[in-house]
């Protein structure tokens, strides 16, 4: 059969190309020009070469941003990625009321906004009128996230850790249950051990959805902002300044766009070098399982 | 329309046009000679456009570490770039 060529194809990707150019190409373009100027407004700037990109590479303030942005990170994921395994593991398999009922449950904490986020946990961890906060101190627990830096660490661990938690259930459930029931059958002839069944038969094949769990909850970890800046405004001291709190600080704060753009341009190209590391680690398994 | 908002210098202007260049001639070599993925010494699938990402997120890392250690200016990291994305194309 003849095929024909047809390039008016490409009309169809200009609306998508516009938008993107506006909505980022264009910002992106505008913070590479104030990485190497200063500002003080009015559309006046002066030249400064690459001395913000120095003197951030050189920056004890981002060295620690960087380093409890890094933690919170690897905490959260050492957390959500096993429980979320095994929250959806025990789920029930079957379709029907429970399953359903189990999943809605499961799903609502990922409808509420982040900054309501926030402000329940605010309310929630404070000793005089908050559920937990009150619990604990009625137990003799020193607890109070405004002026404990572990405190404050541990309350928006346990708040990440209830708010995104169901993502990783949902993604490894739906993994889960498209694994053919002969998988099962066979493990069960061979008298196979419930670890060995999910070693051998779950892992494997939710390794591609895991996958997208990791590099989702790595990229809203490693952006995250609305919930501490809610919950802790990054204190007590900078105890919970993660890096875009620290980027807000300086670009809004301090009106220091130079810097600030100089910071944000390097936390784009950290992000941008593990979202392509997990997205060809995801391509290769599929062709792999394929 | 009026850019001033964004900020324009010659050095940051050419930094954008040598990327537009590149893409340019990308696509121009996909048209003229088309190629398939290949696979190199990282064990996956590339294709000149992803060898292109690679050696730009690469250089982009090569320079932020030459600013570290070394400071500006930059001559030596371009040199390292080059070599970087050179090798990235021949055997990536």
């Amino acid at each position: 059969m003849k095929k024909t060529l047809n390039q008016k194809a490409w009309f169809m990707v200009l609306p998508v190309l516009l938008l993107v150019a506006f909505s980022a190409i264009i910002p992106l373009m505008t913070v590479v020009n104030y990485s190497v100027q200063d500002t003080f407004g009015n559309n006046e700037f002066f030249w400064v070469g690459l001395e913000w990109f120095e003197e951030i590479l050189h920056s004890e303030r981002m060295h620690d941003a960087l380093s409890r942005q890094a933690m919170f990170t690897a905490i959260i994921l050492l957390i959500e990625i096993p429980l979320g395994i095994f929250v959806a593991l025990h789920m029930p398999k079957n379709k029907g009321f429970w399953s359903s009922l189990c999943l809605v449950l499961v799903a609502l904490p990922l409808l509420i906004p982040w900054n309501v986020v926030g402000t329940i946990w605010q309310v929630f961890g404070r000793v005089d009128i908050g559920l937990l906060g009150h619990s604990l101190a009625s137990l003799g627990i020193d607890y109070n996230y405004t002026q404990n830096s572990t405190a404050a660490w541990f309350t928006i661990i346990i708040m990440d850790v209830w708010h995104w938690t169901s993502l990783v259930v949902l993604l490894c459930y739906a993994g889960l249950q498209s694994i053919p029931d002969a998988y099962y059958q066979a493990a069960k002839i061979d008298q196979a051990s419930r670890w060995n069944v999910f070693r051998h038969i779950q892992l494997p094949k939710i390794k591609g959805v895991l996958l997208i769990a990791i590099l989702l909850r790595f990229m809203d970890s490693f952006m995250i902002y609305t919930e501490p800046f809610v919950l802790t405004g990054g204190g007590p001291g900078n105890a919970t300044t993660f890096l875009s709190i620290d980027l807000v600080k300086m670009a809004i704060g301090q009106f220091d766009l130079g810097p600030a753009a100089a910071f944000s341009l390097m936390y784009f190209l950290g992000i941008l070098l593990v979202s392509y590391v997990f997205y060809t680690l995801m391509v290769n398994s599929e062709g792999q399982g394929s | 329309m009026d850019f001033s908002w964004m900020g324009w210098t010659t050095p940051t202007a050419i930094f954008f046009i040598a990327i537009a260049i590149a893409l340019l001639l990308m696509i121009i070599w996909g048209v003229v000679a088309p190629q398939a993925p290949r696979r190199g010494i990282l064990q996956f699938a590339t294709t000149p456009g992803d060898r292109l990402f690679i050696s730009m997120l690469g250089s982009a890392f090569i320079c932020l570490g030459w600013l570290a250690f070394f400071g500006a200016p930059l001559w030596g990291a371009l040199l390292l770039c080059l070599i970087y994305a050179v090798s990235v194309f021949k055997w990536v």
